[in-house]
C-alpha cells in the first residue's frame, strides 16, 4: 500500500496526536485579510498572546476594498475594520500589503503571485477559497475565525486527517473550454457535498494543458463541491511559474528536490476515484442558487424534481426546459479569486477585442491583484476592455461577493467569472450565473450566453 | 466556551438542503470587528422583507418560536463561506444545538469552537423532529449521544475529541500550549531553501 500526495504532506506536518483522532499540524503559511481577522487578534489581546511566527504570517485587504477610488471608503465600518487590519499587523509585526501597495489584491492571488505559497507547505486562510493553494502542492484549507487565533497563538492547527479522493482528469479540452468548465462540470454531476470530508487531489494527462493559474481555478472551487482542500502534484510547470518570485527560495535547486517527493504513488491509494474525460466537455453555466445548479451551454434547464430546485427557479425567474443560452443576461463581472488573474483577463480581452458590449449590459472588469492590473495595462488590454464599453476598476474581491459598494441589482441576472451563484451573493435579490471568463465576455456582446467554441461566428 | 452535556429545548425546522452561511448571515454583517451582536441579522434576507419589517411568513419570526434552542435543518448545513459569524449569529440568536444531515467541513469545525453542538441524524428523524409542536422540548443527552422526543429517542455519533470539547468548554490554544515543546522541536527540522 503507497501513500497519495495528500498522505505524504499530512505526514510531514504533524507535530502530535495519534492517527484517527483530530491532529495538531503544523502551518508553514498563514495568510490573513481584514474580515475574519479582527475577532482573532482581539482574542490574543485579551489573553495577552503573541503572534508566534509573524516570519510565516502575511496579510492584506481584499473584501472590503472600494475598486473605484480606493482610498475612499464611505462606509465607515468597512473603513473600521481596513484601518483596524493596519493596527493589527502594525502592533503584532506581520507583513501587510496595504491598500495601494503594488502587492495588494485577492489574498489568494497575491499568495502565488509572490511565491509566498509554495509546494510541500501547510497553508491556511480566514477564507474557503484557501483550497487554491493546494494546486502547487500543499495542503491549503479555509478556516473560522477562532482557528485563525490559534493559528496566529500557535502556528499549529488541530485537523481530523480526511479520507482522499482522486479526480482523474484526461483528455483534451476543445478550443474555448476552460479550466472553470471542468470545476463547474465537476461539481454539477457530482453535487455541492460530493467532497465533505475528503482531500480532493486532480491527476492526469489534463493538467498537462493547463497553466498556474488555470490550475488555481480548479482547486479555488473544490470547496463548492464540499471539498475544504484540493491539490495537485507539483511539477515543471509549478516549478517554473514560483521561480523568480519576490518570496520564491532562493535556492530553487534544493527546493524543488525537496518538492519532488510530493506525489501519490498509486491510483489505488485514493479512498475513492472519479473518472473524467475532458475531451467532450462543454462550456457550462450555472442557472440556480449553488454552483451544482449548472448545465452545459447547449443544454436544457431542468426538471422540477424537488423543493430546492423549485425555491431556486423562483428566486433566479426561469422557468424548466428553457435554452441556457436563452437566459437574458444584464450585467457581467469578470475577475475574483476564481478567474481574476492574468490569464483569465487575457482569455476576456481576446473575446472583446474589437467588439462592443450590448447596450443594455453593465460590465465590470476587476482585476485580481495590482501586478495584474499593471501587467494587463501594460499589455493594453485595459484598452480593449474600455473600447468595448466595459469598466476597468482596482483590483479586490468586488461583486463576487458584494461586501464593498459593488453590487448587482435586485432582479438583474449577472454572468460572472465568479464562485457562488448564492442568493444575495453578488447583492440582495440579484442572480448570479457562473461561467468561465471567456463566455462571460461573449455574453456582454450578446447579451445572452453562447457557445463560445463557435466563437468564429462572432 | 460554554459547556454542553444535557439540554432540553423546543425547535425550529428549517428543512432545505445547503443552507449557505451567506443565507445564515449576509456579507453586509461581517463588517464588525465584534464577535457579538449578530443573533439580529440571523438569515436577515429571509427573515426581513423589503421595507426592513419582520416576514410574518418566516419561522424564525413565529411569535411561539422565539424561545427554541434547536434548529432542525437538511443536508450540507452551513456550506460556502467559512465565515465564523454563521456560528457567531446562530449562537446569539439563542441556538444551542443544530441536527442537519451533514455539515461543510469549515462549518462543523467553527461549531467545535463556539459551543454550538453540530448532530448529525438521518432524514426520517430529522423530518420527524420537525413536524413537533412549538412548545414540544426535547432532549439532547450529549454524554450518552441521543437526541429524544416523547415518542422516539434517536442515537447519534460524534467524534470523541469534539464530544469532550463540547462537555468540557475546553480553550483550545491552552490545550495547544501544552504541547509548546514539540511544536519547538518541529520548527528545528523544517527544511530551508536560502
Amino acid at each position: 500500500m503507497g501513500k497519495t500526495l495528500f498522505d505524504k504532506l499530512w505526514e510531514k506536518h504533524v507535530i502530535s496526536g495519534p492517527a484517527g483522532q483530530p491532529q495538531l499540524i503544523y502551518v508553514d503559511l498563514h495568510l490573513v485579510h481584514e474580515v475574519t481577522s479582527p475577532q482573532a487578534f482581539e482574542g490574543l489581546r485579551i489573553n495577552h498572546r503573541q503572534v508566534r511566527r509573524p516570519d510565516k504570517t502575511f496579510a492584506t485587504m481584499d473584501h472590503n476594498v472600494p475598486t473605484k477610488d480606493i482610498f475612499n471608503i464611505q462606509d465607515q465600518i468597512s473603513r473600521k475594520q481596513i484601518e483596524t487590519l493596519q493596527q493589527n499587523c502594525q502592533e503584532f509585526g506581520i507583513r501587510l500589503a496595504d491598500m495601494g501597495n503594488a502587492d495588494q489584491g485577492i489574498v489568494h492571488v497575491i499568495g502565488p503571485q509572490l511565491g509566498l505559497t509554495q509546494p510541500g507547505q501547510v497553508v491556511v486562510c480566514g477564507d474557503s477559497h484557501t483550497a487554491t493553494h493546494g494546486a502547487f502542492g500543499s495542503i491549503a484549507f479555509g478556516i473560522g475565525t477562532s482557528e485563525v487565533e490559534h493559528v496566529l497563538a500557535t502556528q499549529t492547527i488541530w485537523q481530523l486527517k480526511p479520507k482522499t479522493m482522486g479526480i482523474h482528469l484526461h483528455g483534451q479540452l476543445q478550443p474555448g473550454v476552460a479550466a472553470k468548465d471542468i470545476i463547474m462540470a465537476l461539481i454539477a454531476q457530482n453535487g455541492v457535498d460530493f467532497g465533505t470530508g475528503y482531500a480532493v487531489e486532480f491527476f492526469g494527462d489534463t493538467l498537462q494543458q493547463l497553466s498556474m493559474e488555470n490550475r488555481m481555478t480548479i482547486c479555488n472551487m473544490a470547496i463548492e463541491g464540499g471539498a475544504k482542500m484540493g491539490m495537485m502534484r507539483p511539477d515543471q510547470i509549478t516549478f517554473d511559474y514560483l521561480r523568480g518570485r519576490k518570496y520564491a527560495p532562493q535556492n530553487m535547486a534544493k527546493a524543488i528536490e525537496y518538492w519532488q517527493q510530493f506525489y501519490t504513488d498509486d491510483v489505488s491509494d485514493y479512498d475513492r476515484v472519479i473518472d473524467f474525460d475532458v475531451s467532450q466537455l462543454a462550456p457550462y453555466v450555472s442557472w440556480g442558487t449553488n454552483p451544482a445548479m449548472a448545465v452545459p451551454v447547449t443544454g436544457k434547464l431542468p426538471e422540477i424534481t424537488d423543493m430546492n430546485i423549485q425555491r431556486a427557479y423562483n428566486y433566479m425567474d426561469l422557468s424548466p426546459a428553457s435554452k441556457a443560452t436563452e437566459i437574458p443576461i444584464q450585467w457581467i463581472f469578470i475577475g475574483s479569486c476564481t478567474n481574476g488573474r492574468l490569464a483569465d483577463i487575457k482569455e476576456a480581452a481576446k473575446v472583446l477585442k474589437g467588439k462592443k458590449i450590448a447596450p443594455n449590459v453593465t460590465a465590470w472588469i476587476v482585476p485580481g491583484s495590482r501586478a495584474v492590473k499593471n501587467a494587463a495595462e501594460k499589455l493594453g488590454l485595459d484598452k480593449i476592455f474600455k473600447d468595448a464599453g466595459c469598466e476597468w476598476r482596482d483590483p479586490g474581491c468586488s461583486a463576487c461577493l458584494a461586501m464593498n459598494p459593488d453590487k448587482v441589482p435586485a432582479g438583474i441576472h449577472c454572468a460572472s467569472t465568479t464562485n457562488r451563484n448564492f442568493e444575495g451573493r453578488q447583492g440582495k435579490d440579484a442572480r448570479t450565473h457562473l461561467a468561465s471568463p471567456a463566455m462571460v465576455a461573449a455574453a456582454a456582446i450578446y447579451g445572452h450566453f453562447i457557445d463560445i467554441r463557435q466563437k468564429e461566428a462572432i | 466556551m460554554d459547556a454542553i452535556t444535557i439540554h432540553q429545548g423546543t425547535t425550529i425546522p428549517l428543512m432545505n438542503n445547503n443552507i449557505d452561511t451567506d443565507q445564515i448571515i449576509p456579507k453586509q454583517f461581517l463588517k464588525n470587528i465584534l464577535k457579538i451582536g449578530y443573533g439580529k441579522h440571523l438569515f436577515h434576507d429571509w427573515r426581513y422583507l423589503d421595507d426592513g419589517t419582520p416576514n410574518p411568513d418566516f419561522i424564525l419570526n413565529a411569535p411561539e418560536r422565539q424561545q427554541a434552542t434547536i434548529l432542525i435543518s437538511g443536508d450540507n448545513f452551513g456550506c460556502g463561506s467559512s465565515r465564523e459569524h454563521a456560528a457567531w449569529a446562530l449562537k446569539d440568536w439563542g441556538f444551542k444545538i443544530i441536527i442537519a444531515g451533514s455539515y461543510s467541513d469549515i462549518f462543523f469545525m467553527n461549531c467545535t469552537k463556539n459551543g454550538l453542538l453540530p448532530i448529525i441524524l438521518p432524514q426520517a428523524a430529522r423530518q420527524h423532529l420537525a413536524k413537533l409542536a412549538p412548545d414540544q422540548v426535547i432532549t439532547v443527552d450529549l454524554p450518552q449521544q441521543k437526541v429524544s422526543c416523547p415518542d422516539q429517542t434517536y442515537f447519534f455519533k460524534i467524534d470523541a475529541t469534539w464530544k469532550n470539547k463540547f462537555i468540557q468548554g475546553i480553550d483550545d490554544i491552552d490545550l495547544t500550549l501544552q504541547h509548546a515543546q514539540e511544536i519547538n522541536d518541529f520548527e528545528q527540522n523544517i527544511p530551508t531553501f536560502n
